[in-house]
């Protein structure tokens, strides 16, 4: 047997690292059941059957090691997060079809774990948006907003009858309103005020949003505590939208989403510290990952304000990814002992 | 004062490991029995092997020079009992090769007679002249023995360089060595004597001994010793895995960094191991050379873990028995921590110079190798790299084999520390790669350089072709001329001189026997064998038909 | 359609313009293809490329006669080496031309047997074999290149190859990629 040192027993392992990126998850995802039902489950079930078979399959083909491999648990981590990303009550053929998408077409057929360029959850979250804006932004309404207390059939029905009922439940969100409001002509403010849309938009930041963003930003500061993730990554992304979108509401706030809402509005909280900080195709060095938070920030605001879609991180992050290698090669680190020069 | 409050630097990177220390230090440094046999390799330092100067069957006596050093990066060996050299042939040694190297075996007669002194001690070294000094260190065949074994003499010797500062190393920052430990805690004034004399022999302006902060009663050691003189800086530097790398050290305690291609004494600091100077102390003020050295016996596989004075060349195996090591039950022997040591493969091979922990350890304690992953790029390598390198880069291009790309990111800096493998989630064996690709590209290097004679070879004999074909053409073309001459001369000086020439031909031949010598006088087997190979041949070209 | 055409037609002039300047003016000298192919071969001139050693070898890749797989001394190495000098595509060892060698072999002369005939002094490409007719011969093993060349040539069959000698100072560390591979993938994969 081959003895080699360090010999030096040590507890790191990659299923360790998803199960507390799992655990993190947890305030966010009870946040999100508490307050728009529990369709998110289903989800997020739907999800891990689909990426665990798909990944089985795709290794068996390979003639890779299917449980050693499975057991690393990634694949179910992007399942979940692929879940928490779409509306919870898109058809079931929605997250089946992003998983699937996202494990063959975002991770195996690169060669597995480690080796994939992009994010696969967000590679698996645009293919959805672009081929399927309907469903895609039909989102669900927070229960104290609805008129009757969805039921678990409710949402049963919505996901495998083929949308049955699925006007009772959902509703736009905050993003969504006030950008179209802002193309319709209304600037932020009379969008607040306005009685059909001012209850939709909580205490800081959208009814139910902000409250998921709040579990979500619990779970991502314990990951940080744990030193898990890198610290770079959200500190970047997270300052840079506040930056950016805090100097152009200074400008002009009745055209410009306040930061409070940009942080807590959208999915900014699971992107900056569960999505943004996928390691395998984020940046690398210390100060790589800086850039590289930043441009995700960057990217988002501009998407959020200028784009067409509501919500910029998807595209932000897989922006980013592609330009990853080359922000890695010209961030190297001084080696100890090389002169500055 | 000697306790300093220098401030520190803290060199990037690094981690915090369980000590496994103090298993060892709770009691006095013991003397190893003699052992009846003491293997002795030429080789224990780097550079050229020692070359004997005995024979099999001498008798030789403790201290006395058994090999001498070849050449400048070389140092001499002596031997560490009394007794008769019974071999000098090759024996396996503690390296990971495996390979055998040549050693000279002593069988011992356990009298342990030493050697009348060759130099007179001299507790007067600011008399001996540098040059003295580090002749004395080398003929006392002393090596770093920190680990790396570099002749101490040549660190010894500034050349050119001005030498601001010298730093004992007493840092020791591996789990489980203690050595250098229990040395300061017992002969704390000879590491400080020795210093004195490596300060005169480099002529340093400024000492310092940096020593990490949970080695209490070693501290005190060396302030009681230092005993308020000025010139001597005692500091010590955090904990930390690896603040006893010579770079590292010299970063925390000065803030400079080495130069990455170049040695610290270019930057004007020289840096030495505590025992080292302790064993310079011997050589110089008692005239002792370097046959013995404490040893770390460590790890669940020893009952009573301690650390003794060995004889150099006591075999591994002795030291476990005496120990009383349950032979059968030991999963692995390391030499070394168990960061930066090696497997040991035969338990045969002795204790040398460098060796300065033996870690065994039991079947059930081992550490099952796991298979690794894909490495995820999650970057916890780059944080714990105390020479601020890739490690995952370098592993991504030594896995490709693309070595010209890994030597881009300072493959050779990499000072195989081994913190980038403790922290990998992925348990990549990171520093086997690294390690791998190091002596790839050597071999590599290596086979260039011979290539490059060969070709020069092969274009050396093509010429040296080209050269015979001209000169026969020429010598040709000149017989062919002489001939043509001869039409115009009458017939009987042709005649005069074709019988001249013919009588000067059967003169050469009679003269110079040209008769092929060794074809008389054959004794009958080599004329068996000529007759032999002359049937032979002609069964060759009887079966070969010539196209 | 026709402004087009001929705004088109004036622009791919000037760029072309442009590149042909730039093509002369910027030219950087470097070494004839033949050397840096050489640089990159083993030396070994052991023929079994077909040509009489390395050189000739060389010129005949850059005359495009040869392929680049043709050297089984030099083994893969070389070959995604010339592959990368040349910008073609790497291709696998040619087996006509003989298997890589699975250590370095040199080769030894028994003088108990050795006559003396210089046969093989003759055929050695770098010359490491010394000696004279009807004296000994003896191979300078640190100059031996490991070609064979001799042992066909010698009458006596007193040239025995043997691997060359290991020590600790050219040893290497094995690739843990390797033992990784034959450990977890035991039915082998591509």
């Amino acid at each position: 047997m081959i003895i080699n040192t360090p010999q030096v027993a040590s507890s790191a392992s990659v299923s360790r690292l998803m199960l507390h990126v799992g655990y993190a998850l947890v305030p966010g995802t009870l946040a999100y059941i508490w307050l728009f039902g529990a369709g998110v489950l289903i989800q997020i079930l739907l999800a891990c059957l689909t990426a665990v078979i798909t990944e089985a399959v795709v290794l068996i083909l390979r003639k890779r090691p299917v449980l050693k491999t499975l057991a690393d648990g990634s694949a179910l981590l992007t399942a979940v997060l692929l879940a928490l990303s779409i509306p919870t009550i898109a058809p079931w053929w929605i997250i089946v079809l992003g998983t699937f998408f996202a494990i063959l077409f975002g991770k195996q057929i690169f060669g597995g774990i480690g080796y994939n360029p992009f994010n696969p959850a967000m590679l698996g979250y645009v293919m959805l948006l672009i081929s399927f804006p309907l469903e895609m932004t039909r989102w669900p309404s927070a229960i104290s907003l609805l008129e009757q207390m969805p039921t678990l059939q409710t949402s049963f029905d919505v996901i495998f009858n083929s949308g049955l009922g699925i006007d009772t439940i959902s509703g736009a969100t905050p993003l969504d309103t006030i950008k179209t409001q802002l193309r319709a002509g209304a600037d932020i403010p009379a969008t607040l005020i306005n009685s059909d849309f001012s209850t939709l938009f909580g205490s800081f930041a959208g009814v139910g949003w902000e409250m998921v963003s709040l579990g979500f930003l619990f779970g991502g500061l314990y990951l940080l505590m744990t030193r898990r993730i890198a610290w770079q990554i959200p500190v970047a992304m997270l300052g840079s939208l506040v930056v950016l979108s805090s100097v152009f509401y200074l400008i002009d706030s009745s055209q410009y989403i306040s930061p409070l809402l940009h942080l807590f509005g959208g999915a900014s909280m699971l992107g900056a510290f569960f999505i943004a900080t996928d390691p395998v195709s984020a940046a690398t060095t210390p100060r790589g990952r800086i850039y590289y938070g930043i441009g995700i920030g960057v990217f988002c605001f501009v998407i959020r304000t200028w784009g067409n879609y509501p919500e910029g991180l998807a595209f932000a992050v897989l922006l980013m990814n592609m330009a990853a290698p080359t922000i890695d090669h010209y961030t190297r680190p001084r080696v100890f002992g090389q002169s500055k020069g | 004062m000697s306790h300093s409050n220098r401030k520190t630097f803290n060199f990037h990177g690094g981690l915090h490991l369980d000590e496994h220390k103090s298993i060892s230090t709770s009691r006095p440094i013991e003397t190893a029995p003699i052992p009846p046999l003491l293997i002795l390799p030429l080789l224990q330092h780097i550079g050229n092997p020692a070359i004997p100067c005995v024979k099999v069957g001498e008798n030789v006596l403790k201290n006395q020079c058994i090999a001498n050093a070849d050449g400048p990066v070389s140092t001499t060996l002596h031997a560490s009992s009394s007794g008769t050299v019974t071999a000098i042939e090759k024996r396996s040694i503690p390296h990971p090769s495996n390979l055998d190297v040549m050693c000279i075996v002593i069988e011992t007669d356990g009298r342990d007679t030493s050697i009348e002194q060759s130099h007179a001690s001299t507790e007067e070294y600011l008399s001996l002249s540098r040059h003295d000094i580090q002749q004395r260190i080398k003929e006392a065949g002393i090596v770093g023995l920190g680990g790396a074994g570099f002749p101490s003499h040549i660190k010894l010797n500034a050349n050119k360089h001005l030498v601001e500062t010298l730093i004992i190393n007493a840092a020791e920052c591996e789990p489980y060595i203690s050595c250098d430990d229990m040395l300061i805690r017992e002969h704390a004034e000879s590491i400080i004597n020795g210093l004195r004399i490596m300060q005169h022999a480099l002529n340093a302006k400024h000492c310092m001994i940096g020593i990490e902060d949970n080695k209490v009663e070693a501290h005190a050691a060396l302030q009681a010793a230092i005993n308020g003189s000025d010139d001597i800086e005692l500091v010590r530097v955090p904990t930390r895995y690896p603040a006893g790398g010579e770079r590292q050290l010299i970063y925390n305690l000065t803030g400079k960094q080495a130069p990455s291609q170049g040695r610290p004494l270019d930057i004007g600091i020289v840096c030495h191991n505590a025992g080292t100077a302790a064993a310079v102390d011997d050589a110089i003020t008692r005239g002792i050379p370097l046959t013995s050295r404490v040893v770390t016996l460590t790890g669940s596989g020893i009952p009573q873990p301690r650390n003794m004075h060995v004889r150099i060349g006591t075999p591994i195996q002795y030291l476990l028995d005496h120990c009383h090591s349950p032979k059968e039950d030991i999963a692995n022997i390391l030499i070394g921590g168990p960061m930066m040591g090696f497997k040991l493969n035969s338990a045969d091979a002795p204790v040398t110079k460098t060796c300065n922990c033996i870690l065994a350890t039991l079947q059930r304690d081992a550490i099952k190798p796991s298979t690794p992953m894909p490495c995820i790029r999650c970057g916890d390598c780059v944080e714990v790299c105390p020479v601020n390198l890739l490690p995952q880069q370098l592993y991504w291009h030594a896995h490709a084999q693309d070595f010209d790309a890994i030597q881009d990111y300072n493959l050779f800096d990499c000072i195989e520390c081994g913190c980038c493998d403790v922290v990998c989630p992925s348990r990549i064996p990171l520093v086997q790669y690294f390690r791998f690709s190091k002596t790839t590209i050597w071999q590599q290097e290596r086979d260039k350089e011979k290539s490059n004679k060969a070709r020069q070879r092969h274009e050396l004999r093509l010429e040296r072709l080209e050269q015979e074909k001209r000169e026969k053409r020429e010598r040709h073309n000149r017989k062919k001329a002489a001939l043509k001459k001869k039409p115009e001369q009458s017939d009987d000086p042709k005649k005069a001189a074709i019988l001249a020439a013919m009588k000067r031909v059967q003169d050469k031949k009679l003269a110079s026997n040209t008769n092929p010598a060794n074809t008389d006088n054959l004794t009958p087997e080599q004329q068996a064998k000529v007759d032999e190979a002359d049937r032979r041949r002609k069964e060759q070209n009887a079966d070969t038909k010539p196209s | 359609m026709l402004t087009a055409i001929i705004t088109l037609l004036v622009i791919a002039v000037i760029f072309g313009l442009i590149l042909g300047f730039a093509a002369v003016r910027f030219k950087v000298e470097s070494d004839p293809v033949v050397d840096e192919i050489d640089k990159l071969l083993p030396q070994t001139q052991c023929g079994q490329c077909t040509y009489p050693g390395c050189r000739p070898y060389a010129e005949a890749i850059a005359n495009g006669e040869a392929e680049i797989n043709q050297c089984p001394p030099g083994g893969e190495p070389t070959i995604i080496a010339l592959a990368d000098l040349l910008g073609r595509d790497p291709l696998p060892l040619n087996p006509e031309h003989g298997e890589v060698k699975e250590e370095k072999t040199v080769v030894i002369i028994d003088e108990e047997i050795c006559i003396g005939c210089t046969l093989c002094i003759q055929a050695c490409p770098v010359d490491a074999i010394v000696g004279a007719a009807k004296q000994m011969h003896t191979v300078i093993i640190d100059n031996c290149t490991g070609c064979d060349l001799c042992i066909p040539p010698c009458p006596v069959d007193c040239i025995y190859i043997v691997p060359e000698k290991k020590s600790a100072s050219n040893w290497q560390w094995p690739n843990p990629a390797e033992i990784e591979k034959t450990a977890s993938d035991p039915e082998g994969s591509s």
